[in-house]
């Protein structure tokens, strides 16, 4: 006997990530899926935009991490309530585990939502959070080769950091090459040069914050396209 | 701050990624469900469709299809892959083609960010048991 099924493996994970949305929605909270390889810098550069934004936004973070609270320690030491979700070894965040991780968050109280997935380049990009924004961080130190090799996360993301730019005279990373590589990727972006240790560039990306908590680009939104 | 715990996938260190192997869990828990609502006592073979855009490799989800479907009304059964191939239509021109390499870049008219019409699925097509 032949059965057709005819559905989506992602589709527990897509229908969850649609609740996420919902919530987010009537809380009018702008929510952030920040992605990168590991250690190139999402929690620095959370702990330095926690600091900029005080007074302006009230920020939350969802930390996913395979094992240890570091970086929601971190996080909470920088002023911001943080939860972390420990994957067990899981190397993206999924919607639930995000749903039920909100579940310790007051969401009324918050303007701006930021998920930090776990550190890796390439699961987290096939995973719907129900965030509004993917946005991709690559470090100075990881090389500039690598948005043509992992071109997923740039194709999907509203806006791309290169981060540790402090390290650039250090290292053969050819920024302008870089820049032009992800443009052809997906040159509808916003793109941000910062170091967390100078706090070059900084400015603008809590600028940019500022509008997308305020709502300025749910127009255009890529993370709700299916 | 609080301290989650969650555990997606069955433990396992195999071959296969994590990734493939909770994308397969998911699969598994799909044609179990099913086959319980249509009573059927054994999967002799799941046809998945992978399209293009994932990337995923067909053997690591052969191989976690072998260990996850172990115990299971699927035990034993064959998995078999039908790639989809990633098909694009250029927004400026119209002109629908393959990328070559990563760039969604179009042959004729040299725009970029080409939509995507087809080569990102993920799903189960049909099963065959008895
Ligand atoms: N030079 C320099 N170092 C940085 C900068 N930002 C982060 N680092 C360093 O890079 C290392 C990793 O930074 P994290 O913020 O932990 O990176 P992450 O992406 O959160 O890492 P995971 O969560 O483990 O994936 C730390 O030693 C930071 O001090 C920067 O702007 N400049
Ligand atoms: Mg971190
Ligand atoms: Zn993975
Ligand atoms: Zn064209």
């Amino acid at each position: 006997m032949k059965i057709i099924v005819g559905q989506d493996l992602l589709s527990a994970n897509a229908s969850q990530a649609g609740e996420n949305r919902v919530l987010f929605k009537n809380h009018r909270l702008a929510v952030i899926n920040l992605i990168s390889a590991p250690g190139s810098g999402k929690t620095a550069l959370l702990e330095k935009t926690a600091s900029l934004l005080k007074g302006k936004l009230k920020l939350g973070v969802v930390v996913g991490d395979l094992y240890t609270a570091r970086d929601a320690e971190r996080i909470e030491r920088a002023g911001v309530t943080a939860v972390q979700i420990n994957t067990e070894g899981v190397c993206h965040l999924t919607a639930d585990m995000v749903a039920r991780a909100l579940q310790e968050v007051s969401l009324d109280q918050l303007n701006l939502l930021f998920i930090e997935n776990v550190g890796n380049l390439v699961c987290p990009v096939s995973f719907d959070l129900g965030e509004r924004a993917k946005v991709a961080l690559l470090s100075v130190a990881e090389g500039s080769d690598k948005p043509a090799k992992y071109p997923g996360i740039f194709r999907e993301a509203m806006a791309t950091v290169i981060s540790k730019v402090d390290l650039l005279p250090y290292t053969d990373f050819d920024l302008p090459a870089c820049l032009e590589e992800i443009q052809q990727i997906n040159g509808n972006q916003q793109f941000f040069i910062t170091s967390a240790h100078s706090g070059q560039g900084l400015s603008q990306w809590c600028a940019w914050l500022e509008q997308l908590a305020a709502g300025k680009f749910n127009g255009n939104s890529i993370a709700s396209r299916s | 701050m609080r301290l989650w715990g969650d555990i997606a996938v069955n433990g396992c260190n195999g071959r296969a990624a994590v990734h493939e192997l909770s994308l397969i869990q998911s699969l598994i828990n799909m044609v179990v469900k099913s086959a319980i609502e249509n009573n059927i006592k054994k999967v002799t073979k799941v046809q998945l469709v992978v399209g293009e855009y994932h990337g995923v490799l067909p053997e690591s989800l052969e191989f976690a299809f072998g260990i996850l479907t172990e115990g299971t009304v699927c035990a034993g059964s064959e998995l078999a892959i039908e790639k989809s191939a990633l098909l694009l239509k250029c927004r400026k021109c119209a002109h629908e083609f393959h990328p070559d390499g990563y760039l969604y870049t179009c042959p004729i008219c040299t725009a970029v960010n080409a939509e995507l019409v087809k080569g990102r699925e993920l799903y189960v097509h049909y099963y065959e048991g008895e």
